[in-house]
């Protein structure tokens, strides 16, 4: 049987992991190379580095990474920010990450969702939204530039049109519950599963190991993703693993 | 030394990558008077069936992988890699592939026996379980999890070439084998442990082919 898979996330900006994360046992909590042995050695299904760097110097420092940890890691990887042409995935690619995710760049031209999986299968090209619910169009909206900027899009038809032109998965955050710990957002969650023939996996929320368990069973969730509730040690993967197994919940 | 087919369609850094962990020596060539001189060969691969098949028509690298196989020497096909190695698939369009094992490469249906829809593709960790037929790809390799990311599957008859499965919604071909021939449908570049191992025997096997010369 297929398992659900816990993706831990790391923001790095020029070459740097950043927003506070609580390792002491680490030698440099700052590497992103370490914390990616550190989570593999955990039991992370998977791992997604964002790269938030401003620079063009932090971008060239993210593919020294990526070559870097594609060079440990025996578990796949995704990277995304600031992937705007079909050449910035090949880069990514080619240094040695498993998957791309694409956001803003999507949305601007749907189009680079086809380039990317004609190019390079539609395995490799994970679309990310990050989702707000909208009351006057009872429905959530899509919005972009790091959730600054409102777009025209629905998110079940975003979703839709973005596996049409070739997404293989969707990294779907909810704005809503985001950095709130309250748990991921079941409702959209199960919404955008039963819109879409490829996995999905949910983001936000997650701030206890009962989240996890929530949004695999009501939301069918494939997989979930979670930052500082792994950062800052409240819970760890492996003991989401753990309590995700003894609830019944396939995983590795 | 292991040779990895460079045919433009494979994600070559992460199989180079695990090799060298492993401590095993290895070349990326798409040159077949290099190629022949490694002592096993890896095909990786992602992407389409149809698009890879006429690279490795149009090098002659599809003629040379059969001289190679009927030679009896190793070769390891990965995900697309493993499906190259089957007789046909009907991705898009029939087309013929390398045809060193029995099968057919067919898509996933996306709905069950009982009419309830699945996702395709089968992405993430699936659990190994192993058919019972030996074969030393597989030597003191748990029946654990690996990483998997297709929409085709092998469907073949002879199940004395299956080694391990997997379970999606029908029965997956994981690991097949026959002698010197061998492929997985997962990536063990990207499937921890397990992968690893598989690796480590491949690389064994290698090795031991060496000597035997």
């Amino acid at each position: 049987m297929l398992t659900k898979r816990i993706i831990p996330c790391l923001d790095v900006k020029e070459g740097r992991v950043v927003k506070g994360v609580q390792f002491v046992n680490l030698r440099d909590a700052g590497d992103p190379v370490e914390l990616a042995e550190f989570y593999d050695s955990e039991g992370a299904d998977e791992l997604v580095f964002l790269d938030i760097s401003a620079s063009h110097e932090g971008r060239e420092t993210m593919i020294d990474v990526v070559e870097q940890v594609a060079g440990k890691l025996a578990i796949p990887f995704t990277v995304g920010g600031g992937i705007n042409t079909l050449e910035d995935m090949k880069r990514v690619l080619r240094a040695g990450a498993d998957k791309v995710s694409l956001n803003t760049a999507a949305v601007n031209r749907p189009e680079l969702i086809k380039e990317g999986a004609d190019f390079f299968g539609a395995q490799c090209i994970v679309v990310a939204v990050d989702a707000k619910y909208d009351k006057d169009i009872r429905s959530w909206r899509i919005y972009t530039h790091g959730g600054r900027k409102a777009t025209d899009w629905e998110v079940l038809d975003w979703v839709k049109e973005a596996v049409r032109l070739g997404a293989g998965e969707i990294l779907l955050t909810s704005m809503d519950q985001d950095g709130e710990k309250k748990g991921f957002d079941v409702k959209l969650t199960k919404a955008v599963s039963a819109a879409v023939s490829v996995p999905v996996i949910a983001s936000g929320g997650a701030g206890k190991v009962d989240d996890f368990t929530e949004v695999f069973n009501e939301a069918s969730a494939d997989a979930a993703l979670a930052a500082s509730i792994f950062h800052y040690k409240e819970t760890s993967v492996a003991e989401v693993k753990d309590y995700l197994k003894k609830e019944g919940v396939p995983v590795r | 030394m292991i040779g990895i087919v460079d045919y433009g369609m494979g994600n070559l850094h992460s199989v180079s990558k695990a090799l060298e962990r492993l401590g095993f020596e290895y070349k990326i060539s798409s040159d077949i008077y290099v190629l022949v001189e490694m002592d096993g060969l890896i095909l990786p691969g992602v992407g389409a069936f149809p698009d890879a098949m006429e690279i490795l028509q149009e090098t002659g690298l599809a003629a040379f992988l059969q001289d190679w196989a009927y030679a009896k020497r190793p070769l390891l096909g990965i995900c697309l890699g493993m499906q190259l190695l089957f007789k046909e698939s009907e991705e898009y369009q029939l087309t013929e592939g390398i045809g060193l094992l029995p099968g057919r490469v067919e898509r996933f249906k996306g709905v069950n026996a009982q009419g309830e829809v699945y996702k395709v593709p089968h992405m993430g960790w699936n659990k190994l379980s192993f058919s019972g037929n030996d074969h030393p790809l597989l030597k003191e390799v748990e029946e654990g999890h690996v990483y998997f990311v297709h929409s085709y599957a092998v469907k073949t008859e002879d199940s004395s070439i299956l080694l391990a499965t997997a379970d999606y919604h029908e029965e997956v071909p994981a690991v097949v084998g026959r002698g010197n021939i061998m492929g997985t449908q997962f990536h063990p570049e990207k499937s921890s442990t397990v992968g690893m191992n598989i690796l480590k025997n491949f690389g064994k096997i290698v090795e031991e082919a060496k000597e035997n010369e």
